[in-house]
């Protein structure tokens, strides 16, 4: 505590200007006391002034610095700063491959044709009127791994996935009004944005659960988010949710576009390259505490999300020795399919540095893996495409905490 | 059994049946889950309507995509020496020189085939990760140059794909590429490739 700072009691009694006594935290999250003047009183005491009146759009407070961090591919969400599941649609991340389009929702088209009976052109308004489903579930790119360093904040390690409650027409809606071919086994989705993206799914995927969404968190889709429609594969690598989704061909073959292919695709050992790798396996993070939020001695409550695209997670581990031993986390309910599902652990901190992490364990009973055993299953490869290695937070003793970086250089 | 689209089935409805059936197969409830709305669409009616035919114009304007057996493929052809041409005026600035240079994607391998890199995906270039060679007509045709994409004709995508084939040691430098010739390149990569086969569980993949 810093002697400076304390408010003396000639201060206190004699001072004319120290109107009042209030609590402010450092850089290091200490919390002390700090004397306010009557000057910053009267303007600071949301009592004494009018406040706006009511308008047409909210804000979000001046003093909450809520930011995506882009790169030149992706923009990713500030995990450590989100409270619950839901992620703000302003803060989902970003990825797609040819910038974002400008699309004028009346001149909007679907096309769905290939292997149907009807081939068929729907507009905007045209999906808002079959039988609409919402949903609540994440979507993460496959590329969602980062850990080459120890300054690494849990949006650089896995800010690559978000989630949201998504409204729109089952995908199985419209295959039903067109007449899907039965012989039909796969189907293309391709976008209309400047890289024309385009993904071969299978077609079962899109009878089962696939939805083609219009609305995000209660309003329409926002551009980045594939406005006015994209597809959403619960569970599945968000590249194959297509976004600006222009147009959708019944196959009954994949048509070994770029992206699935040349791009999402990992390599796994014995000189293979694993493809079509849709789920998304089980993960977890700490999200508090976390780089770069320091912390200080005594109780802490671990705060996190796990989730995985084979359906529930049933349980979440945290070890506070490094490993040496495991206890169950709190589960927020209602833990939902296929969605973000946040957990919490009580935790009094001695002081001294130590490793804290958590492993997500899913209905399958799937175990979160760590980095050396996903590393052997795929012949040394240490990064790559659906990378969920267990996270592990160095707590150091003078409450910093870092990421522990454990690829090989 | 009465048509499953009009309104009133005569006895005990398929789907309640297939629903207990289901139910018990998978040992527990299927339909618990109250954040999937899972459709039963008995009552609904055969089609609703909504949206119109699309015209073959309509098709023929959006239907871009092209096979790994050539379906899709235009009338065209292109030489690899046309490709380097457009190569050196369109793509380098991105690509390099000669490919392999970047800033971005770096396009041809510096190893002679995909055989003799040892672990796949240190180098995803087209001569060692790129399994059809169909999928460069794709691509280049829908998503290339960057900053003007979909501005390439038949002929010159034709070229450009011959041009990175040669350059990748695929096809030799008298190599004509059209809509016969593209399917049947074989690319070394092809035998790299293995379906996904992770399905959950305790095994890690």
């Amino acid at each position: 505590m810093n002697q400076n700072q304390k408010i003396k009691r000639r201060t206190w009694l004699g001072g004319a200007a120290t109107a009042a006594v209030v609590l402010v935290q450092t850089s290091f999250g200490k919390v002390m006391q700090r004397a306010v003047t009557e000057k910053e009183t009267a303007t600071s005491d949301p009592t004494k002034k009018l406040g706006p009146l009511p308008g047409e759009v909210g804000t979000r407070s001046p003093f909450e610095k809520l930011q995506k961090k882009p790169s030149d591919t992706s923009s990713r969400t500030p995990l450590q700063d989100l409270y619950g599941t839901l992620t703000p649609s302003d803060l989902h991340y970003e990825r797609h491959h040819g910038g974002v389009p400008a699309i004028d929702p009346e001149k909007y088209e679907l096309l769905i044709h290939g292997m149907v009976k009807k081939p068929m052109v729907f507009k905007l308004r045209d999906l808002k009127q079959f039988p609409s489903v919402s949903r609540i579930m994440f979507l993460e790119c496959s590329g969602n791994y980062r850990g080459n360093k120890e300054e690494l904040s849990p949006q650089e390690i896995c800010g690559l996935t978000s989630q949201s409650e998504w409204t729109g027409v089952m995908l199985s809606t419209l295959f039903r009004e067109v007449g899907v071919d039965p012989r039909a086994t796969w189907f293309l989705a391709e976008g209309s944005d400047a890289a024309v993206m385009t993904r071969s799914i299978p077609l079962q995927k899109g009878w089962e659960d696939t939805m083609l969404a219009y609305a995000q968190n209660g309003e329409a889709i926002r551009p980045e988010q594939g406005y006015p429609a994209r597809l959403v594969l619960p569970g599945w690598e968000g590249n194959t949710c297509v976004k600006w989704i222009r147009r959708i061909e019944i196959s009954d073959q994949p048509f070994m576009t770029r992206e699935e292919t040349s791009k999402y695709t990992e390599a796994i050992g014995g000189g293979k390259i694993r493809q079509f790798s849709f789920v998304m396996d089980a993960r977890s993070i700490i999200t508090y505490p976390a780089y770069p939020n320091p912390v200080e001695k005594g109780w802490i409550e671990l705060r996190g999300i796990a989730w995985s695209g084979r359906g529930r997670i049933v349980r979440v581990e945290i070890s506070t020795n490094d490993g040496r031993s495991w206890s169950a986390a709190e589960l927020q309910g209602p833990v939902l399919d296929k969605a973000h599902t946040g957990f919490r652990y009580l935790w009094h901190w001695n002081g001294d540095e130590t490793a804290i992490m958590s492993r997500a364990v899913d209905e399958t009973g799937y175990v979160q893996p760590t980095l050396k055993q996903l590393s052997d299953a795929r012949g040394g490869n240490t990064g790559g495409y659906h990378f969920n290695p267990v996270t592990a937070w160095i707590i150091k003793r003078d409450g910093r905490v870092l990421f522990r970086p454990e690829a090989k250089k | 059994m009465r048509n499953r689209y009009t309104d009133q089935p005569d006895k005990t409805p398929l789907y309640i049946i297939l629903l207990v059936v289901l139910c018990a197969c998978k040992g527990q409830p299927d339909f618990n889950n109250e954040n999937i709305s899972l459709k039963d669409t008995a009552s609904w009616p055969q089609s609703f309507g909504f949206g119109r035919l699309a015209s073959s114009h309509d098709i023929d304007t959006l239907d871009i995509d092209i096979r790994p057996d050539g379906k899709g493929l235009p009338y065209g052809s292109g030489t690899v020496s046309q490709g380097k041409a457009i190569y050196a005026a369109k793509c380098a600035l991105c690509h390099g020189k000669t490919g392999t240079e970047g800033p971005f994607n770096p396009l041809v391998t510096k190893t002679d085939t995909a055989s003799s890199s040892k672990e796949p995906g240190k180098e995803k270039t087209i001569g060692n990760y790129w399994p059809y060679a169909t999928t460069l007509y794709d691509y280049i045709n829908r998503a290339m140059p960057f900053n003007t994409p979909g501005s390439l004709t038949p002929d010159e995508v034709y070229s450009l794909t011959a041009f990175l084939l040669h350059a990748n040691n695929i096809v030799d430098s008298s190599a004509v590429m059209n809509a016969q010739t593209l399917p049947q390149v074989n690319m070394p990569a092809r035998a790299l490739f293995v379906p996904d086969d992770r399905s959950g569980g305790t095994e890690i993949k």
